[in-house]
């Protein structure tokens, strides 16, 4: 029944919030859409902890997804027995290079005094549910070897049955403890996503890569045409 | 010919007292919200000096402005694809501690502190933490100390003096120095423009000036590095970048902006200037030396009948034509070519031009005394206080010959005017240094109007916005908006969650 109501109804529930959530936060304070960078406060100990930790939450979680959408891709390789060796190895470095940069996130939010003073409450709430992803992460990194392989088997499946709205909840049931605190703190994370700074995710610029470098506007474009 | 309107803006520096009150102008109106305290959109600064924020002139630790590769002009931040790579960190962003930390004082301790054997002090407390705080940087925190070893010595314009010029400049007795007020130069080639990945900032068309939209603007900071000016700032409490709106909303009513309005020395010009759109790019591409003066050569005459008819087909009327012709700015930088842009070997082609100071006052020390009288009273540009190289690395781009051209300009001005008002100089040589300068008598005359007696009228051009009528033309019915336009952002400006 708790297997059901966390890996069935509680992924549903986090995707609802996050899409209302969403919705309802670019409606109504689209100010508010970005990192709130706080760079210009405290310079040096954000270095250690935005790069690493951004180059490696974003090849994770390019990972997991390339898990889903490519499961035989991933089998096949993982065939050869160095291959495996490489993506684990690789895997598991790119789990310690973001838990240093979260501990020294969390270190400088609880520490430098300017940054505590405009740090929120969701702030810490935050970046302690990211810190509780990455621990059980790199614990079932750690204790149940080669998950590169058995991700595709369970992890897969059961998040694609999800998509196809027929959760197979058996997959999840069956996993260590650690795996399950992972995949039910990804729903709660999903859940907040709205209401913290990490839509800043969705406002990446890409644009910038072809837009032309000037932007001029004309306020009264009838006379123009 | 793309003709196109822009506010330009004039200060002539040989007026500026120093005093700080476009400063304050600015901030009362503008700055004085938690998270802007400390931007100063507008600044005046002691040159030689290191500004605000410290060194911002220096381009290899901000990387500002746009740097020529090839024949392709690319901000000097990186390429496109490197640049987002830095979105998570922005390596060359100058922080707090290169500006200040803003800070008010526990006042209220002088009326609460318990009976005790001293007075009562109101200490500094940070307007960030709340904490107490020592200070060590402030607002014109350099202010006056032309000649200091801290400041004034780290200047990076004094990299091309030799040393013993330099040393000239710091001996007690030839210790010089002069003001710089700064505020957004509304570039044509804007530097913030091109480095936005959310393309939030962009240039009015009608008038040239330059804004940060605050909906569109996610705080990735890039403007504050990627002007050479350090112009936009980054607003810590609202995580969005602001700078200076040239008082938009006033000149749209018809006021010139704060710091022009409240100017002290009366050192501000304001005015159209009408300048080919089509050349733009063409401009910023030109070697360092020749760059002033093709960026003069872009301003359009506004009396030339050809320009009035493309100008007109831009949706430029009468009435912004008529200001143009009677612009101040118009006159000082492109009849009598004595107003100069800042650095302008930035290349965003900035709209805000300098009339370098004459610093005429030459004197000689003899056993420590200290002489005026024995030197030529009004000097000559050739012994300039200031040497000529330090001028140029400021307002042309390293190019010597413009800076003695216009200096020899104001020089003839002042002798002629003397010659004529006063007669401390023969007219003889008044006339020989006006012939030098290659201007008239007339010319010399007028000049000096415009510099020691202009009215407000003459100072600040401003031609009628009609806003209304902008209005109507974007919404087509303004009965349908009645309720919606003008009002702005009802959104009150507080950290994100
Ligand atoms: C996709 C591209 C992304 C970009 C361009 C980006 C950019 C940024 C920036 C500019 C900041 C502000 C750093 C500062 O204070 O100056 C930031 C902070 C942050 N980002 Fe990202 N980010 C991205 C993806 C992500 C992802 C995928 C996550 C996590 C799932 C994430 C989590 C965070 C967190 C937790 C912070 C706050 C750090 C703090 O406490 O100061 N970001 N990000
Ligand atoms: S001076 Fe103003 S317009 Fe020019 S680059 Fe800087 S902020 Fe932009």
């Amino acid at each position: 029944m708790i297997d059901f109501i966390v890996f069935a109804v509680l992924p549903y529930v986090a995707l609802a919030i996050a899409i209302v959530g969403l919705i309802w936060r670019y409606r109504t304070d689209q100010f508010s859409f970005s990192s709130v960078s706080s760079q210009f406060l405290e310079n040096r100990k954000l270095f250690w902890g935005s790069v690493p930790w951004h180059y490696g939450i974003i090849l994770i979680l390019l990972g997991h997804l390339f898990g889903v959408l490519f499961p035989s891709g991933v089998m096949a390789f993982n065939g050869v027995p160095v291959r495996l060796y490489v993506l684990e190895v690789t895997g598991l470095a790119l789990g310690l290079l973001v838990l240093v940069g979260l501990v020294f996130l969390l270190l400088r939010r609880g520490t430098d005094e300017r940054i505590r003073s405009v740090t929120t409450r969701m702030d810490l709430l935050l970046l302690l549910l990211l810190l509780l992803s990455i621990i059980t992460g790199l614990g079932t990194a750690i204790f149940y070897r080669w998950g590169s392989g058995w991700y595709v088997q369970t992890a897969t499946p059961y998040l694609r049955s999800l998509f196809t709205l027929s959760p197979a909840v058996g997959y999840m049931a069956s996993m260590p403890l650690l795996v399950k605190i992972h995949a039910v703190n990804a729903s709660v994370i999903l859940a907040v996503f709205p209401f913290t700074r990490l839509v800043h995710m969705l406002s990446v610029p890409l644009a910038y890569l072809w837009r032309p470098y000037q932007i001029v506007l004309w306020g009264r474009r009838r006379i123009r045409q | 010919m793309d003709v196109r309107a822009q506010i330009a803006t004039t200060f002539h520096l040989d007026k500026c007292i120093g005093c700080h009150t476009c400063s304050l102008a600015c901030n009362n109106l503008w700055t004085s919200r938690p998270g802007t305290e400390y931007m100063w959109w507008n600044n005046v600064e002691t040159k030689p000096g290191t500004g605000y924020p410290t060194l911002w002139e220096d381009q290899d630790k901000y990387r500002g402005g746009w740097e020529l590769k090839g024949n392709s002009l690319r901000p000097r931040l990186g390429g496109r694809v490197g640049m987002l790579t830095n979105l998570f960190y922005n390596p060359y962003l100058p922080a707090m501690d290169d500006y200040y930390e803003p800070w008010t004082y526990q006042y209220d301790h002088l009326f609460n502190a318990p009976q005790g054997p001293d007075q009562p002090t109101a200490r500094p407390i940070s307007k960030v933490t709340g904490q107490y705080l020592d200070l060590e940087a402030g607002p014109n925190w350099d202010d006056d100390l032309g000649g200091s070893p801290v400041y004034a010595r780290n200047d990076v314009n004094l990299a091309k003096l030799t040393e013993t010029e330099q040393q000239a400049l710091f001996s007690i007795e030839q210790k010089v120095f002069f003001y710089l007020p700064r505020i957004c130069n509304h570039c044509l080639n804007p530097g913030c423009v091109g480095v936005c990945p959310s393309g939030a900032i962009y240039k009015r068309a009608e008038d040239g000036v330059v804004l940060v939209s605050q909906e569109k603007c996610r705080g990735w900071r890039f403007c504050v590095s990627g002007c050479p000016y350090k112009k936009p700032y980054y607003n810590w409490n609202t995580g969005k970048s602001e700078k200076c709106i040239l008082c938009y909303p006033r000149m749209e009513t018809g006021q010139a902006p704060a710091c022009f309005h409240s100017c002290v020395g009366r050192i501000r010009y304001i005015g159209v200037l009408l300048y080919d759109a089509d050349r733009i790019e063409e401009i910023t591409k030109v070697p360092e030396a020749e760059l002033v003066a093709a960026q003069r050569s872009l301003i359009l005459d506004p009396a030339d009948p050809e320009v009035i008819a493309a100008a007109k087909k831009n949706g430029i009327d009468d009435e912004w034509l008529e200001a143009a012709r009677k612009s101040p700015t118009y006159k000082f930088v492109k009849e009598w070519e004595v107003a100069l842009p800042l650095h302008s070997e930035f290349r965003t082609l900035p709209m805000l031009f300098y009339i370098p100071p004459l610093l005429p006052v030459v004197a000689t020390t003899e056993n420590g005394n200290y002489n005026v009288a024995d030197s030529e009273f009004f000097g000559s540009i050739e012994t300039s206080r200031i040497p000529i190289q330090y001028m140029a690395s400021l307002f042309s781009a390293g190019n010597e010959e413009i800076i003695k051209k216009a200096l020899r300009i104001l020089w003839a001005v002042r002798s002629s005017q003397q010659a004529s008002r006063v007669g401390l100089i023969d007219e003889d040589v008044a006339a020989a240094q006006l012939a030098e300068a290659g201007i008239t008598a007339e010319i010399a005359e007028e000049i000096s109007r415009l510099t020691a007696l202009p009215r407000v009228a003459d100072r600040y051009v401003l031609p009628p916005y009609h806003r209304e009528m902008a209005i109507e033309e974007l919404t087509g019915d303004t009965q349908q908006h009645k309720y919606e336009v003008g009002f702005g952002s009802t959104q009150s400006p507080r950290r994100g969650p």
